[in-house]
């Protein structure tokens, strides 16, 4: 257990002594990345902040290499820890790469003036993310992704042991999302940190992430990889959705399906009924489709947008059991819409619901 | 760093230093008894010439420039860590009432002295504006924690400000002595009447508080980012917050002792040089605004003594008219950007 990088043991955080989440148990390793998910208002930000020692801790303990992190002095904290928080760094007259420098603070002497050596890891870090260019453009006048990227130089020139990021994606466009995890993930990877964060996107937290906490009330609800925790019922159920569904799988998000009789029949496969769920669902019709595999694509969005789906086991041919099912569905139907009129050798009794509405006239 | 950069630090210090040459040389060459130059070059030289005009050279005009050097730059040095302190560029020890405060405590304790017989001595005074600085400090504190707009903060030490003056008006009102009138123009801001004994007081004190601070340059750096960013980078934000309140405490109680309160110096200074030099970083602001503060200093004080001679001018009124439209004009920016 103790050779862990950070361990924390029974950790309870809270505001002035009052408890908030209680026995926070963590453990990472450096070239690790541990993400904070959880819905708005959760306590991410106050666990990340204890952990920065911007809170006192209200029990337990915070291990960094062994040392209880209570021990350290602000000046060696410094030294193995840098933050890019949301608070909005105040900055006057301040180029890009002041910004950067001021990294270098914990290595500086009396005066903080800086060495050639401390700007030649100025200049590596934000060659890293990209930003060589922003050198001389005042911090204020840039935009947030670039900005992002100029926080994420100055903690990783501050050389730290361990970064920690509170909501660092927020507000960007998905472009600088993506740059700024891609640099995180290499950051990591090269330089051997530990890196601890909240993030929003549970999509990106699944991908990016090796370890994954879930804040939930006044505990931890889980903790574990990513592959343990993203399923679709247990995300539903950390943020208390209500409308619509979350795909662990795909990391997307579905709006609530229309309720009632199902109205159109659709019969679809491959994908090719993905785009016709969607209008359907838009424009409030309840709907059903089938016969799908489960393997198909197109079974996923139908789950969890249609009224009813009539499915068959993967690399099974359409039994005839599922397909008079369907046929029965579709003659209770006003339309029918076909959005493939291939068929193969595995779905080729859906021919004969085409066939079926064809007959009954109600094929768009 | 750049050699571009480089060069605009050195070019507006430079620039500083030219400035307050001249306006040493002028503020020696002026006033209501005229001195040839020949004879003030005589006079400050060979230490020869006629008595009178070697009296007011000597004992008057360059006591007079000393205390406007020294104190023009405690203040802005002051009102540039108080805006670093409530990360507000309004804040200053005349706007947040620390300056009355200090000079309430000033007034009271030379009432109470002068009608015991005593004269005050500049420890005295000195010390008395520390403890008056410190109230007002500890009421603008108490504010700042309750209310976080910039705007509620600057309005609270304007009112801090006015009881103060309002008390001070009422005790040198009903104070029966005959120093009154000294203590009358005192209250309203001057530098006329300093002697050598006080020079050498406050550049004692204001030397040292100023080596102290620059010296704490590096937190102020850290400061500047921010409270989570200056605790990540390893500074004791408490200890510092004391440090800081205390040095620019010390440095305006020394200029309200002296020379009363001093209106806008505070804010417009550390502004103009921040802009000059086209950063804020503290290892050149601060002596950049001790040259910018004396600068202004004693080009208000020329046209204080000099417009309207031989009437003087409270220095307050002339500073006023420079400063404050630079305060409305940083507020008119600020707006503008939010």
């Amino acid at each position: 257990m103790e050779n862990y990088f950070v361990y924390t043991d029974h950790m309870t955080v809270g505001y002035d002594g009052k408890p908030l989440i209680r026995d926070i148990e963590i453990r990472l390793n450096k070239g690790q990345i541990l993400t904070l998910i959880g819905p708005n208002g959760a306590g991410k930000s106050t666990i990340l902040k204890s952990m920065t020692r911007q809170l006192r801790l209200v029990g337990g303990t915070v291990y960094l290499d062994r040392d209880p992190m209570q021990n350290l002095s602000n000046k060696e904290l410094s030294k193995r820890l840098s933050v890019v928080m949301t608070e909005r760094m105040h900055s006057d007259l301040m180029t890009c790469e002041d910004i950067v420098a001021t990294g270098r603070y914990p290595y500086t002497g009396t005066l903080g003036i800086l060495q050639p050596e401390d700007w030649e890891k100025v200049h590596q870090a934000m060659e890293m993310v990209h930003a060589l260019d922003l050198a001389d453009r005042d911090f204020t006048a840039i935009s947030d992704g670039q900005r992002q990227r100029i926080l994420l130089a100055r903690a990783i020139c501050q050389e730290p042991e361990i970064i920690i990021l509170d909501e660092p994606t927020s507000f960007l466009d998905i472009r600088h999302k993506l740059e700024l995890l891609t640099i995180l993930k290499r950051m990591v990877l090269e330089n051997q940190m530990a890196v601890i964060m909240s993030l929003h996107e549970l999509d990106l937290a699944q991908k990016i992430s090796d370890f994954v906490v879930c804040v939930h009330g006044d505990t931890i609800d889980r903790y574990g990889t990513p592959e343990e925790i993203f399923t679709s019922e247990y995300i539903r159920e950390l943020y208390g959705v209500t409308n619509g569904s979350y795909n662990a799988d795909f990391g997307c998000l579905e709006m609530e399906p229309a309720k009632g009789k199902p109205q159109v029949f659709v019969i679809a496969g491959n994908g090719s009924g993905i785009p016709v769920f969607r209008k359907l669902q838009r424009q409030g019709v309840p709907f059903a489709a089938g016969v799908l595999h489960r393997n198909d694509i197109d079974f996923e969005v139908a789950k969890a947008l249609a009224v009813q789906v009539i499915a068959e086991e993967a690399f099974e041919a359409v039994s005839e059991e599922h397909f008079s099912q369907a046929l029965q569905v579709l003659r209770e139907c006003r339309r029918v819409i076909a959005c493939t009129r291939e068929f193969g050798t595995m779905n080729e009794r859906n021919r004969g619901l085409l066939q079926e509405a064809e007959r009954l006239g109600i094929l768009e | 760093m750049k050699s571009k950069t480089k060069l605009r630090y050195i070019g507006s210090f430079v620039i500083l230093l030219v400035l307050l040459f001249v306006l040493v040389v002028w503020n020696i060459n002026s006033g209501s008894i005229h001195v040839s130059v020949g004879d003030i070059l005589r006079i400050l030289f060979l230490r020869e010439g006629e008595e009178t005009s070697y009296q007011i050279i000597w004992s008057i005009r360059l006591p007079r420039i000393c205390a406007a050097v020294i104190l023009g730059g405690a203040l802005s040095v002051s009102g540039f860590l108080l805006q670093t302190f409530f990360n507000n560029p309004i804040a200053g020890p005349f706007v947040l009432g620390i300056s009355s405060g200090a000079k309430l405590v000033v007034a009271l304790s030379m009432i109470w002295l002068l009608g015991r017989g005593m004269s005050a001595n500049s420890a005295v005074l000195i010390l008395s504006a520390f403890v008056g600085s410190l109230i007002s400090m500890g009421f603008v504190l108490a504010v700042s924690r309750k209310v976080k707009q910039m705007s509620m903060l600057v309005i609270s030490g304007v009112m801090i400000g006015y009881i103060c003056s309002a008390v001070t008006d009422f005790v040198v009102t009903f104070a029966d002595d005959s120093n009154i009138v000294n203590l009358h123009n005192w209250s309203l801001g001057s530098f006329s009447g300093m002697s050598w004994g006080n020079v050498k007081v406050m550049a004692v004190v204001v030397f040292v508080t100023l080596i102290l601070t620059f010296l704490m340059s590096k937190p102020i750096s850290a400061y500047q980012l921010g409270e989570v960013y200056a605790q990540n980078m390893g500074v004791n934000i408490r200890l510092f917050r004391v440090a800081l309140i205390l040095l620019s405490s010390i440095l305006s109680a020394c200029v309200t002792a002296f020379a009363g309160p001093i209106s806008f110096v505070g804010i417009a200074v550390p502004h103009l040089v921040k802009s000059l030099l086209k950063t804020a970083k503290p290892l050149l602001v601060i002596p950049g605004c001790f040259l910018g503060g004396a600068v202004f200093c004693l080009f208000c004080d020329l046209i204080a003594r000099t417009v309207f001679a031989p009437v003087e001018l409270s220095i307050s009124s002339v500073t006023a008219v420079f400063g404050a439209p630079v305060v409305l004009y940083i507020m008119i920016k600020r707006q503008r950007k939010a």
